[in-house]
């Protein structure tokens, strides 16, 4: 799965295609021009296409009918890290918060376990590199605040993000929850198809008006300036209090890389 | 549409460096030294304790990256943020440093540090990893190699494509012209 680093989702790279096709800033366009020639390059030699490769996240969907023997998962997925980042070149990035000493085989990851029906075991693998990572927000909105708060909090997140972020972003927001669950929830947009809209309709609409409101910042791919600032807004909504409105921010960067396995 | 590409040697020509707009393509060849956060740390309490930096900064480009190596090749080596270096980055440039290669804004007080020192920020593409480890030649560790990707390290580059991101004016590709109040 740590094969993922070496190459950006069809779903990515198709809509950052699509964009480069559309843009009228020379210089965003440059920025644009060289990332497709980078993930070409990295797919062909095999080679991550960013440096940072990430902290290893992990969504796991848990069929309750699966026993899983011989040790613990989160073990198993860390042994797993080790080996791949290890074999394949990719950078230990992960340490200690205080004393700041490097663990050296980018573990421990980070897991998310969901329980499901069935016997299968599906596991969704995003390394998540911190240029992006840094610029997440979280906004606990009164709910008076409402629709026009959620749109200006996440615009502002991602004005404030700047060139940070490595645009040509794509945007993951968590509303509602405890603020855990939405910081888990704008995460876990990461995963769609970029640019595929929600099933839900008012979260679809809500999508696009956030991604023209973005757009119009006119931050552009590496903060050139650009028409193009976000290829993709991707909301997920979970019940809340009635006293609260979280609204949670996770940005996507250019080195959009997944991998999904099914056992 | 200007699209010429200007073509400059590391460690660089202050004269040359002064010639440069924010927006300008550039690329760059030469040596040029690695340091990102740990590092930076590091260096500047050295300069605090009135002590030698493990290189001569005079002249010379820093390019803020944590690259990918495997059995001492480098794989991926893109910029890495900028911002979580200007604590440190106008120590430097007093110092002598021509330019710093990253990704992203800096903040007031280095616009202020690169007007006052005639240097150079260049910005690198970020999350083009394999097309800067592409352009380099050579690498090899000089300090620090216990910090593992934030080592410092000596590398040679050729035709490292970068983009004048705050010229020796203070003009940047993010702000525009700067205003300094003066």
């Amino acid at each position: 799965m740590t094969e993922a680093c070496f190459g950006v989702t069809p779903s990515y790279l198709a809509a950052l295609r699509s964009a480069r096709e559309k843009e009228s800033s020379p210089a965003a366009a440059y920025a644009m021009d060289m990332l497709l020639q980078n993930a070409r390059l990295a797919q062909k030699n095999r080679l991550p296409v960013c440096q940072d490769t990430g902290m290893a996240v992990f969504f796991v969907r848990l069929g309750q009918d699966v026993r899983i023997e011989g040790g613990l998962l989160t073990d198993a997925i860390d042994e797993g890290v080790r080996r791949g980042y290890g074999a394949n070149g990719l950078r230990a990035s992960v340490l200690d918060p205080i004393t700041r000493k490097n663990t050296g085989d980018n573990t421990p990851a980070v897991v998310h376990v969901e329980l499901v029906d069935g016997d299968s075991l599906e596991i969704d693998f995003l390394p998540k590199g911190f240029g992006s990572e840094n610029m997440s927000k979280l906004y606990m909105l009164t709910p008076s605040e409402g629709r026009e708060g959620i749109k200006r909090c996440v615009t502002e997140a991602v004005r404030a993000a700047g060139a940070n972020p490595c645009p040509p972003v794509v945007v993951g927001v968590g509303i509602g929850g405890t603020a855990d669950m939405a910081c888990v929830l704008a995460k876990k947009q990461l995963l769609r198809e970029v640019g595929a809209p929600s099933d839900d309709e008012e979260l679809a609409a809500l999508e696009t008006e956030i991604k023209d409101e973005i757009n119009a910042l006119r931050i552009g791919a590496q903060g050139f300036g650009g028409d193009t600032t976000a290829l993709a807004v991707h909301i997920g909504k979970y019940p809340t209090h009635i006293a609260a409105l979280p609204v949670a921010v996770n940005i996507q960067c250019n080195a959009a890389r997944l991998a999904k396995v099914v056992l | 549409m200007e699209t010429k590409t200007i073509r400059l040697n590391a460690p660089f020509d202050s004269a040359e460096l002064a010639k440069l707009k924010a927006g300008d393509r550039v690329e760059i060849s030469g040596v040029l030294y690695t340091a990102r956060d740990a590092a930076h740390k590091r260096l500047v309490a050295l300069l605090e304790k009135g002590e030698p930096l493990p290189f001569d900064i005079d002249g010379q480009g820093i390019y803020y990256v944590g690259p990918c190596v495997k059995d001492g090749r480098i794989l991926s080596a893109g910029p890495t943020t900028s911002y979580r270096m200007d604590a440190y980055a106008p120590a430097l440039y007093e110092r002598g440093l021509a330019a710093t290669i990253g990704k992203g804004d800096r903040s007031e007080e280095v616009y202020r540090a690169i007007k006052k020192s005639g240097g150079v920020y260049f910005a690198a593409i970020g999350g083009a990893g394999a097309l800067y480890a592409a352009c380099v030649t050579d690498a090899r560790i000089l300090a620090y190699e216990e910090l593992g990707a934030e080592a410092v390290r000596r590398l040679v580059v050729k035709d490292m494509p970068v983009v004048v991101a705050i010229d020796s004016n203070g003009d940047s590709v993010y702000r525009g012209s700067f205003d300094f109040g003066d």
